[in-house]
């Protein structure tokens, strides 16, 4: 493994079985993150998204399961631990989650337990993981609250979720997965449930932490603005499959798959001309399990061409680490994958 | 109060809305306290246009469209609609029997979430037929012709009609909450958050829908939402509300270019651009949203404002036309 690299994933695909049926979530996704970069995953709802996260960390429900792929961890050179062949709720993957990796998801309300003080929440963490003494947790937590911007820490500590307004839950949130200086943090839509306010209070602080502490960052959103704004590297997903990946700016200023230019001209910007039609995409986006021949997202692409319906176009790197999975791209220069 | 211009185009008028909720406690429910969610707005609305009001959550958005709907009661203040006949305005309260029933025919309403706003047990035609039947548009033969041009409008098959809602999606569900906004005939369509739910792809759909309706259907929109970009888009004016308050008015344009309380300025700051390299100055406000309960004495933006000066922490500011353009209104003492 490359040492710039701090998580990779090669080949996954994560099922689900829904009743007799099987749903493909996440299709042959590859992606890395670099160590202190941040990826931003993209996609609309059902797109697999965020199940390529929890593949990560191996939080599926029961019913889902890492079928193929290997994610591969390495927390500094030369260090490397192979996340995919551990079992669910091994000791191994528990070892790494909270400590190595940590999640922050979209709802911080339902996220934090109403019965327990906040200090209490984030202290568990501590004691799962460290050796420590209560005092000392405490003292730790204290200085971390009030780095995340939570006013009057000390009392804050004892206090309940419901005394918390979101963006405060948020921060909290934040709190309970840096406790253990994670490698790499998984944010899930971490803003989606906020105002844009505060929204960019939550944006500004992981900036921040990232600076601070180095951490790598996943955010997983279906806001381009957020992306735009807080990612070095995107992966647009549709449908389970990676259908465009590479650095922000190549992606955003060039986009090659037609998913992801018409994404990128379906959102109104501010101050753009008002007697502009916004671009838009036909047709629904499909069910999980709907099965198809040939590309998935030929049935609403403008650009379609003969090979679509053929079979799954395969991933192209067009320039030096901007892939694409489109048949537009088939023998027009670049290389195949791998 | 606010100089209101170019008065026979408006077509809706709001003077000093405010509706307050109370808050009870203990076993007799005495009233402690009020929720201010809409504390004194006043707004006109001009035939033809989109009036976008933008706020943050808990700002009483929702609330002042309920209003004007009359799905709540007000607590005080009125809202005037044009008569069709006699082009005056007229009070909701003060309207007889008849013309009142005429005026919920004429303002029409659309809900964030579209699989809560139909009814699970009804499929589209007898959803749509009820409100149809009770404003007696047509006969029965009329009415399902109607509903079937209603739902081609909105580019679904007419046969859709016999299907129930859990068959559709979430996009397919919100051009139907259109449709059967639509088919009453409506002058005003109170549209609250009506893309939030949707995807982004779906959110385009919608979006150049409503568009294309309002030009042929020649409709009004008080278009609520959260998302600015959104409803800069969709807008010819914007309206922002802060705690049961408009702080500022302005045509779109104007609005973007050159805007003026501090408040506005921190919100289109916080906008994240879907643009590489757009990193602008951004202004981030400090804490959250006061309570509505008990709002901050003086200017009730005061506790989170980067320009604060002492008279805001005093005086509360009226909302008032800025030096430049009269159309442009702003409650500042700054400006």
């Amino acid at each position: 493994m490359n040492k710039d690299i701090v998580l990779s994933i090669d080949g996954l695909k994560t099922q689900f079985k829904v009743g007799k049926r099987i749903v493909h979530a996440v299709n042959d996704v590859s992606l890395s993150v670099k160590r202190g970069k941040t990826l931003g995953i993209v996609g609309e709802s059902g797109c697999g998204k965020s199940v390529t996260a929890h593949s990560v960390v191996q939080l599926l429900p029961k019913t889902g399961n890492i079928c193929k792929g290997t994610i591969k961890y390495s927390p500094e050179v030369g260090k490397e631990y192979v996340l995919s062949d551990y079992k669910r709720d091994s000791k191994e993957i528990r070892s790494i989650r909270g400590k190595h990796i940590s999640m922050i998801f979209q709802d911080p309300l339902s996220s934090l337990d109403p019965v327990y003080t906040i200090g209490k929440q984030i202290e568990e963490i501590l004691f799962e993981h460290e050796k420590i003494s209560k005092n000392e947790a405490r003292k730790r937590i204290i200085d971390l609250l009030a780095k995340l911007g939570i006013p009057k820490p000390e009392e804050r500590y004892n206090h309940y979720p419901h005394q918390f307004s979101g963006g405060m839950k948020q921060r909290v949130m934040i709190a309970i997965a840096m406790v253990c200086n994670p490698k790499l943090l998984i944010a899930d839509e971490p803003t989606t449930a906020l105002d844009v306010t505060i929204q960019a209070q939550i944006l500004s602080l992981m900036r921040d932490i990232q600076k601070d502490y180095g951490t790598s960052i996943i955010l997983i959103t279906h806001n381009m603005g957020i992306v735009a704004e807080a990612c070095d590297e995107v992966a647009v997903m549709y449908m389970g499959r990676i259908v465009e990946y590479g650095p922000l700016e190549k992606v955003f200023n060039n986009p090659l798959h037609p998913y992801t230019s018409a994404l990128l001209r379906s959102v109104p910007v501010l101050g753009i001309d008002k007697n502009t039609e916004l671009r838009s995409i036909r047709g629904n986006t499909p069910d999980g399990s709907d099965v198809f021949q040939g590309c998935e997202f030929s049935p609403r692409c403008d650009q379609i061409c003969q090979h679509c319906k053929d079979g799954h176009p395969p991933v192209r790197v067009v320039e030096e680490g901007h892939e694409v999975r489109c048949w537009l791209y088939e023998g027009s220069g670049g290389s195949d994958h791998k | 109060m606010a100089v209101i211009t170019n008065k026979n185009n408006t077509l809706l008028e709001l003077k000093n809305v405010k509706k307050h909720f109370p808050i009870t406690s203990g076993f007799f429910r005495k009233v402690t306290g009020y929720v201010r969610a809409v504390d004194g707005v006043t707004l006109d609305v001009k035939k033809g246009e989109t009036l976008g009001i933008v706020g943050e959550s808990g700002c009483g958005k929702t609330t002042l469209g309920k209003t004007i709907l009359r799905l709540c009661s007000l607590t005080g203040g009125e809202i005037r609609l044009k008569a069709v006949d006699s082009g005056e305005m007229k009070g909701l309260q003060d309207l007889d029997k008849r013309e009142s029933f005429e005026a919920r025919r004429r303002i029409q309403m659309v809900f964030q979430n579209p699989y809560a706003s139909l009814n699970p047990m009804k499929n589209i035609l007898s959803a749509f037929d009820e409100p149809m039947k009770i404003h007696s548009l047509g006969n029965k033969q009329e009415r399902k012709n109607k509903i079937a041009e209603m739902l081609e409008t909105v580019n679904l098959q007419p046969d859709y009609m016999y299907r129930f809602p859990h068959e559709f999606s979430g996009g397919q569900q919100q051009r139907i909450s259109i449709a059967k906004a639509l088919a009453m005939n409506p002058e005003v369509i109170v549209c609250d958050e009506p893309v939030s739910a949707l995807d982004v792809s779906i959110q385009s759909q919608i979006m150049n829908l409503m568009r294309k309706l309002q030009k042929g259907y020649n409709l009004t929109y008080i278009f609520i939402a959260h998302d600015l970009s959104v409803v800069q888009y969709m807008s010819d004016r914007i309206a922002v509300m802060y705690l049961g308050k408009i702080v500022e008015v302005a045509e779109a344009v104007e609005f973007h270019n050159n805007c003026l309380h501090p408040y506005t300025m921190a919100l289109l700051s916080a906008v994240p651009m879907p643009v590489v390299g757009a990193k602008s100055e951004r202004i981030i406000l400090k804490g959250d949203v006061p309570s509505p309960v008990n709002p901050p004495k003086g200017c009730k933006f005061h506790p989170r404002c980067y320009k604060c000066i002492d008279i805001c922490k005093e005086k509360e500011p009226a909302l008032k036309p800025s030096d430049t353009n009269p159309d442009h209104l702003v409650a500042c003492h700054l400006r």
